[in-house]
């Protein structure tokens, strides 16, 4: 294996990068005085380490500044509120949306999804409606659906894609017709890492006046996004994975189409005046934001959003790229390993089989060299069945990543390899 | 570390694992139950042809792991001619020495030595916490089989 420690890609100095992240410098397994092994984190994908800046914000946010929001005179109420709502301004600028009123902040992608499945849904689909999926969705993009289904007698269908991992396009088009109320589909694969093009989604479906939902948990992470660009109808993701804190998604939706919507959730905070005769609800956001939000996970998605700028994100998306090509010319070389997922253009994810091997025993080997992978089939058990692969491994690549990192994980899988004599 | 690997992938483990005995559908077979692991897709049936109280054949099909499988396999083994009062008592012991301590383990009735020798091959899974669902999974399975239930899923263990 060549030693790629000397070979940094130009586009981010990732070794003064790593020095963010304090627990990039732990190692594991040390135990009765051995050493472990210095940590090789290659599971951003399933949540992305924190940069000091986040856990600093969010510490000083809580010592300092911390109060229950839009709802007190006092002076921490006033200055909490302020700053929450700096975030909400900083997250629409961040994916070019429109107006900070298009910004609703969920507990996750998840519930940005069960959101309009179950607010647009229920308000605008009825049964024999089509909502278009596609194979390579998280079942979190699957399931929403798949109650709303049961409940409204809508159809799903779902789009194919070839053995890259290319979304079929022509299918898609097909599939699109009179009966189709929605769309939603990844705007990058947990597991293939394929970039779907959003734009084309879009304005295929937009032909039919067919709204769109793009799941954007992976592809936020890895490059610029533009909603406006794409002209997504909504567009959802996750702070966890964009290195700020767990506990906060986000949904971006036009205005005109939010608020259109009914409360997805009641409680307080989303109401203009309650009273047994009748409760009349706040606009958009705040309609959709019933309770006490995660106020101190806002702050950190603020400080995420704020070191990922400062780097650059087409910094991070030229290194992210340069880590793919690297790795994965390199586990090219690595004889009986078959990457699942080899579509142009796509994301810093490799999920890849070794013959002879399960997935699981490679996880456990590949851990006891200090290098982190998901094993299993990723949320996404119809893409599985698609490639006929059952669970597979999956190295996924973060912005604190290095060559020297897909290095390790190489070695490692040489030498499960030797160990199962495979 | 490396030793801790060695004691969960020893060479009969692996040799089990590539290699399963008793993988088989019988055509005789008069109780089965699938055993599911949701999080990694592991899944085995597991087959008991069970007369008078005795377990006379008993087999597996399926897909898993190193470990799922050698130890499906070894349950296999293990498990053959024995009543479903001796089979329940190899499934506790051996449950046992997958998740506890030696000084917690129970005494769940009389294991010959040659059969607790065997089961203690597979209880290196324990310095492996997330590994002791797969070397259970078949094990749980047999046991549903033998209580007339269908199924077994990891979740439930």
């Amino acid at each position: 294996m060549p030693n790629a420690d000397a070979i940094l890609s130009p586009a981010l100095d990732v070794l003064r990068v790593r020095e963010d992240f304090p627990i990039l410098s732990r190692s594991v397994h040390a135990r009765k005085g051995k050493p472990g092994k210095p940590l090789v984190y290659l599971d951003s994908g399933a949540s992305a380490q924190k940069p000091r800046q986040v856990i600093q914000a969010m510490t000083r946010f809580l010592e300092e500044d911390y109060s229950n929001i839009h709802r007190g005179v006092h002076f921490l109420s006033q200055t909490a509120t302020d700053q929450f709502e700096a975030v909400r301004i900083k997250v629409a600028r961040f994916i070019n949306a429109p107006s900070d009123r298009c910004i609703v902040f969920t507990r996750s992608s998840t519930e940005a999804i069960n959101l309009v499945a179950a607010s647009y849904g229920r308000t605008f689909l009825n049964e024999g409606d089509e909502v278009i999926l596609s194979i390579m969705e998280h079942h979190a993009n699957i399931v929403p659906w798949q109650l709303l289904q049961a409940e409204k007698k809508i159809v799903i269908k779902v789009v194919p894609c070839d053995d890259d991992g290319v979304l079929d396009l022509d299918a898609y088009r097909d599939l699109l017709s009179d009966r189709t109320k929605l769309v939603a589909i990844t705007h990058c694969s947990n597991v293939l890492g394929t970039v779907t093009p959003a734009k084309t989604i879009a304005a295929l479906a937009h032909e039919r006046g067919v709204p769109v939902l793009f799941d954007g948990s992976q592809a936020v992470v890895h490059g610029p996004v533009d909603v406006q660009d794409i002209d997504a109808d909504f567009y959802v993701f996750t702070a966890h994975k964009l290195y700020g804190p767990t506990g906060l998604g986000v949904l971006y939706g036009k205005y005109d189409l939010l608020k259109r919507m009914p409360p997805y959730q009641g409680g307080g905070d989303m109401i203009e005046s309650v009273s047994f005769a009748g409760t009349t609800f706040k606009p958009p956001p705040s309609r959709f934001e019933a309770g006490t939000p995660p106020i101190t996970e806002v702050i950190g998605l603020g400080a995420a959003i704020d070191y990922i700028e400062s780097l650059g994100r087409e910094a991070i998306a030229a290194h992210e790229h340069d880590l793919l090509q690297y790795a994965t010319q390199q586990l090219s070389q690595v004889s009986g390993l078959r990457i699942i997922g080899t579509a142009p253009g796509k994301g810093p994810i490799i999920s890849f089989a070794l013959d002879g091997v399960h997935p699981h025993d490679v996880g456990t080997i590949v851990d006891q060299y200090g290098v982190a992978v998901r094993v299993g089939r990723h949320c996404a058990e119809p893409l599985a069945e698609r490639f006929e692969v059952g669970p597979t491994v999956r190295a996924s690549f973060g912005l604190y990543n290095t060559r020297a990192e897909a290095d390790a994980l190489v070695e490692s899988l040489l030498a499960v390899k030797e160990f199962f004599g495979a | 570390m490396m030793d801790d690997l060695r004691e969960l992938y020893q060479e009969v483990i692996l040799d089990h694992g590539k290699n399963p005995r008793n993988f088989r559908h019988p055509d005789d077979s008069n109780r089965q139950a699938k055993g599911e692991n949701p999080m990694c897709g592991d899944r085995f049936m597991v087959y008991l042809t069970v007369k008078d109280g005795v377990i006379e054949d008993v087999a597996f099909q399926g897909r898993g792991c190193a470990i799922s499988t050698a130890s499906a396999s070894m349950m296999t083994e293990l498990v053959r001619g024995k009543t479903a009062a001796e089979a329940e008592t190899l499934f506790a012991t051996f449950h046992d020495l997958c998740t506890k301590d030696d000084d917690e383990q129970g005494d769940h009735g009389p294991v010959d030595e040659d059969s607790r020798e065997k089961l203690m091959v597979m209880s290196g899974v324990r310095q492996f916490p997330v590994r002791v669902k797969c070397a259970t999974l078949a094990w749980h399975a047999m046991n549903a089989a033998l209580h007339g239930q269908d199924s077994a899923s990891s979740d439930q263990f």
